[in-house]
């Protein structure tokens, strides 16, 4: 399955989009796990799906769930800064954005 | 160790109480944890407390379901602080610390119903893997011979469950993480109709996948944990208006004129011969109890798992975008300089496990520009023709009559050895080839012990899976008692 090989660098592309930081060990055990499974999609290769229409959702959610689109309970501003790992209520702390911590 | 039934009966009859149960469950549970490691919490006073709740409300003149009956439930569920402490760490890293402000809706309802949660079961972290061994807390054992996996990702729930430590154990199955390790430890494990289960409270994976089902030493006690946790939750975007399931009372009523169809396994792969044997043993029972039995074939297996290897990992890089350090879990210490942007990626590179970033990477890939067509899209075709092979074979084609089941194996062989299959994963995947197609069609599917491979004290459980049409579990679980029934 050469053609699935993915170069280091694709890789580390895709950590990025994904926001994993990675070490240089883990970007070589990827590139060839992540390659060798999408061997395994080369099956769907010249299935003729052509014929195939709908939703993705067709046939799976019971059209019975579908509900009004209205708001509902949430959770309370006090019980979700509770769970944040740097609560300054009513704000949460980040790193700086803007000037030298910037980079998002 | 009792059923369900026969607690429930004793605490509401006060020939037992809770109490008692709920201690005699806990010191099952610690005779068993040293070699198993199936729990990741155990709630020593907290169950007990709870016990003398139920207790009480049964003094008050409450008849409860589930009275008394001990519960463990899969850390992947919500449990929220007020009787349990909260803690739902997912088996991760990430969320080590993270303590959930409500109770899941299923948990909930067996609560109400009477059952007591003796404590959070180990999985396979978020849910990904077939074994339990991605569990950052180190691998579950499986109760029947511990060099081997009980599998997963319910592995711990399986595991307690097969150990004989609890009658129930809640686990959630994406791709067939409740039936593969309930084939594997000799107990009963249901997947419910999607929709059919709230997943409120449940940490999502890949959302069009996941159902919490549960795990049990028989089908009755199955039933009656699937009895009292089903039913709408307006908190679900996805549960399902239907009646309520009432399944308990003709669950020895054999289904009249019933007809089974039997896929026997993916051309080209072999099954472990007691697979293919276990199939047989229990087609020849239901024969036996007047079933009409045919062969049948559903094609696309093998491109179902390549679907549900697309569809699944786009779904779980998606949910867990949320795990960012930022609103909950993880948070990774800086150096001086490091933003905002640093601070997303090594809280979540330090904070997941390899199979979680594996299946991440695999799903920012297959979602990302000039790749979505070809796979994503394409999977998504795939599935809605997977559905339609389950619907042709419950429809009915030709001469061959509609069948209520398919019966088929539940994985190709039983448990495999710890560390057989980390370093593949390929190899852990395939494990899945039987299961994935049901969660893809948003079948239910049940998983009964059929029989075993190899003999005497080194044998291994072996199941068999029956999946049926949507929200019919009433039907699937009555199969699933002749099943039972049939091997004595």
């Amino acid at each position: 399955m050469a053609e699935h090989q993915l170069t280091e660098e694709y890789v580390r592309r895709v950590a990025h989009l994904s926001r994993l930081a990675l070490s240089d060990a883990e970007v070589a055990a990827l590139r060839g796990e992540v390659s060798g499974v999408l061997g395994l999609f080369e099956r769907l290769r010249g299935l003729d799906v052509s014929g195939v229409e709908g939703l993705p959702r067709d046939g799976v959610v019971d059209r019975s769930a579908l509900a009004d689109d209205v708001p509902g309970p949430v959770l309370g501003v006090d019980v979700l800064m509770r769970m944040a790992p740097d609560a300054q209520p009513p704000f949460i702390g980040v790193p700086k954005v803007l000037g030298d911590g910037g980079g998002a | 160790m009792k059923g369900a039934a026969e607690i429930a009966s004793a605490v509401n009859g006060r020939t037992a109480s809770a109490v008692e149960v709920t201690r005699a469950a806990l010191e099952r549970l610690r005779a068993a944890e040293g070699r198993a490691h199936a729990f990741l919490q155990v709630f020593e006073s907290e169950a007990v407390a709870a016990a003398a709740a139920v207790d009480a409300r049964i003094a008050a003149g409450e008849r409860l379901p589930l009275a008394g009956v001990p519960v463990a439930v899969k850390d992947n569920i919500c449990i929220g602080p007020e009787l349990y402490g909260g803690r739902t760490t997912c088996a991760s890293k990430f969320l080590e610390h993270y303590e959930s402000p409500f109770t899941a809706t299923a948990v909930q309802r067996l609560i109400d119903a009477g059952a007591v949660i003796v404590g959070k079961t180990n999985m396979d972290e978020f849910g990904m893997g077939s074994s339990t061994e991605h569990s950052t807390f180190g691998p579950t054992r499986n109760p029947w011979d511990e060099t081997r996996v009980p599998g997963g990702s319910s592995g711990g729930s399986a595991a307690c469950v097969g150990a004989g430590v609890v009658p129930i154990a809640l686990g959630s199955d994406t791709g067939g993480s409740i039936r593969q390790p309930a084939a594997h430890c000799g107990v009963v494990g249901v997947k419910p109709t999607y929709g059919r289960v709230s997943r409120l409270g449940l940490v999502a994976f890949a959302s069009s996948l996941d159902q919490i089902g549960p795990l049990a030493g028989s089908v009755a006690d199955a039933a009656a944990a699937l009895e009292v946790m089903c039913g709408h939750d307006a908190g679900d975007a996805t549960s399902a208006r239907r009646a309520p399931l009432r399944m308990l009372a003709d669950l020895d009523t054999p289904v009249e004129g019933l007809v089974v169809g039997v896929m026997r396994g993916v051309k080209g792969s072999a099954n472990h011969p007691a697979v293919d044997a276990a199939v047989q043993s229990a087609a020849d029972g239901l024969r036996a109890q007047g079933a009409t039995v045919v062969e049948v074939e559903l094609g696309l297996l093998e491109e179902a798992i390549a679907a549900y290897y697309i569809i699944a990992p786009a779904e779980a890089s998606s949910n867990l975008a949320r795990f960012d350090g930022v609103r909950f879990g993880r948070r990774a210490e800086l150096k001086a300089g490091e933003g905002l942007e640093a601070m997303y990626c090594r809280s979540r590179g330090e904070g997941f496990g390899p199979e979680v970033k594996r299946r991440i990477m695999l799903g920012t890939h297959v979602l990302s520009s000039g790749y979505y067509e070809a796979y994503y899209a394409t999977a998504l075709k795939v599935r809605l023709k997977v559905r339609e092979g389950f619907e042709a074979v419950f429809r009915g084609e030709g001469a061959r009559p509609g069948c209520h089941v398919i019966l088929m194996p539940a994985t190709p062989g039983p448990a495999f050895k710890i560390g057989e299959k980390t370093t593949d994963p390929m190899a852990m995947y395939l494990e899945d080839v039987y299961t994935v197609s049901v969660n893809l069609a948003g079948l239910p599917g049940v998983v009964v012990p059929g029989g075993f491979a190899g003999e005497g004290a080194g044998r291994l459980p072996v199941g068999v899976q029956l999946v049926g049409r949507a929200f019919e579990e009433g039907a699937l679980l009555r199969v699933g008692r002749m099943v039972e029934r049939g091997r004595g």
